[in-house]
């Protein structure tokens, strides 16, 4: 397999593109994500898998996003997300409300081919009310009066994760989290930052093989140590809550947001190539 | 024993609607994100020795899915999750949840996070209890701006469960379902029928006489203060911190 790296990933998501993203419990890559900041992505339709957190706040503050597909926006125990409040207010992005499981059905649908999958509940709830690509039919196997919600399949163009580890084979690991699959299946592409590489096959050990996306669905795997952070990754490192709280504070207004953007997504970087 | 602090008195009343007898049993409860309180009171129930499933859908070591976070909502739609907290932004007499935000969609005077799986989990678990520390008129109001999840369905609509109670800062209503209204059913100490109206934006229903919501006991407490505070630190650092006082080891 040949690494890619993340300038490189991020140069290859075009402005405009539609861009999944789990949750902060749930392996987003946040490198990626500041990489996409650093090389000036305009435009992205961030979709949240099924809630949004850190990732999509400091994209939406850094000016790179056009529309919110989620169920919510929040920094957890930091409280609400300040850039995505403040753009909201503003008008200057696009909210598409969803609730989790109808995001989790759209991908499932784009994973399975096939152009629309039913969801109960929805009726009667406002999100419904302002989807107007969500129907209601009657369910054709009741003996009638039994309204059910429509929704239609969803096929990111990207998907934006952190893995544990990936092997020579080009799968990757992330243990238990298989939403990440599913995503990573519904997507035309999956972008994958990985903590390390590992020599061998995931897919020849059945106890590996369980937590594992075949490398069939990755387009592109590249190196970036702690790159999750600072959102947890499964059991190798913790959530920062301090980073968080300081980012939440700072974030509250724009000039704050542009002080901690330059200190922590430009700076090093700029370091680095010195 | 100190004081009885309010987020302990809180964990305990909704540990005691969990195990309210005239509902159905809880025995598998799913707890959302960001819910300290409810999370507390769903320990408490177990580590009373409760025969109870408790997932929890943010923790990390030993998440108990493994299809990650869609497992939860297959579960429910299924009707395996007897019990859900939810709260809200605002709530309304009709217990209706709006966690979009105030003002025109989708939120443009405040923007609350957003639905989260609440427009799917209100209606399809067996039963919701409504928890929202604050208790005030610009929670609590007569309409919601926004419903992110209706308190009650149309007739012929599929719905397996509705809110059992709302829990609050300052009492405990139940739900109606049948009329879409709560009733006043405890305030807690230091509280009345007139301090609770005061602070309500819903026209709510009122015995003669409502009893106030009984403490915590010594037990209870205990049980708060180590054995459900060790189960939590992970989770809810920081809450664990500031209601009982326990630091996180560095």
């Amino acid at each position: 397999m040949k690494l890619s790296s993340l300038e490189a990933m991020a140069a290859s998501v075009p402005d405009g593109a539609l861009v999944a993203i789990p949750p902060d419990n749930s392996l987003p890559s946040v490198a990626l994500a500041k990489a996409l900041i650093r090389r000036g992505a305009r435009g992205l339709r961030l979709l949240g898998v099924p809630v949004s957190g850190f990732a999509t706040d400091i994209l939406i503050g850094a000016g790179c996003v056009a529309e919110v597909q989620t169920s919510a926006v929040s920094l957890g125990e930091a409280g609400f997300a300040p850039r995505f409040s403040a753009a909201v207010r503003a008008g200057s992005i696009a909210v598409r409300d969803a609730t989790c499981p109808a995001i989790h059905t759209m991908l499932q649908a784009a994973e399975k081919g096939v152009p629309f999958m039913p969801l109960r509940g929805l009726i009667g709830s406002d999100i419904l009310a302002n989807r107007p690509d969500w129907r209601v039919v009657d369910n054709p196997f009741a003996e009638g009066g039994d309204p059910i919600v429509l929704l239609p399949a969803l096929s990111p163009d990207v998907v934006i994760l952190h893995a544990a580890m990936a092997d020579s084979a080009g799968n990757i690991w992330l243990g238990r989290r298989r939403e990440c699959a599913t995503i990573a299946h519904a997507s035309a592409r999956a972008l994958v930052t990985v903590e390390r590489v590992v020599e061998g096959n995931f897919l020849e050990d059945e106890r590996l093989a369980a937590g594992a996306i075949n490398a069939t669905y990755i387009e592109a795997v590249a190196l970036a140590a702690r790159g999750a952070h600072p959102i947890a990754l499964l059991d190798e490192y913790g959530f920062d809550a301090a980073y968080v709280a300081e980012y939440a504070r700072m974030a509250r207004t724009e000039a704050g947001f542009a002080e901690w953007l330059e200190r922590e997504v430009f700076a090093g970087q700029r370091l680095a190539a010195e | 024993m100190s004081e009885i602090r309010l987020e302990e008195r809180l964990a305990a009343t909704l540990a005691r609607l969990i195990l309210d007898p005239t509902a159905r049993p809880a025995r598998h409860i799913a707890v959302g994100a960001a819910s300290p309180i409810p999370a507390a009171a769903c320990w408490l129930v177990k580590l009373q020795g409760h025969p109870v499933r408790l997932s929890l859908l943010h923790k990390r070591s030993g998440n108990p899915f493994t299809e990650g976070t869609r497992e939860l909502f297959d579960l429910t739609g299924q009707g395996r999750i007897d019990l859900f907290f939810l709260g809200g932004g605002q709530i309304d007499g009709g217990a209706n949840l709006n966690l979009v935000g105030t003002g025109a969609w989708p939120g443009r005077e405040v923007r609350f996070p957003g639905s989260f799986g609440s427009a799917f989990m209100y209606p399809m678990a067996h039963r919701t209890i409504l928890f929202r520390e604050e208790h005030s008129p610009r929670v609590l109001v007569e309409k919601v701006d926004n419903i992110s999840a209706p308190g009650t369905s149309p007739p012929g609509v599929f719905r397996r469960g509705h809110a059992q109670a709302l829990v609050t800062g300052k009492c405990v209503f139940r739900f109606h379902p049948d009329r879409a209204r709560f009733s006043l059913e405890s305030v807690h100490p230091g509280e009345s029928i007139e301090s609770v109206r005061a602070a309500t934006g819903f026209g709510f229903e009122v015995d003669d006489a409502v009893p106030v919501t009984e403490d915590p006991s010594p037990a209870e407490l205990a049980l708060l203060r180590g054995p459900v505070c060790e189960e939590m630190m992970e989770t809810y650092p920081e809450f664990c911190a500031r209601v009982f006082g326990r630091k996180a080891a560095a």
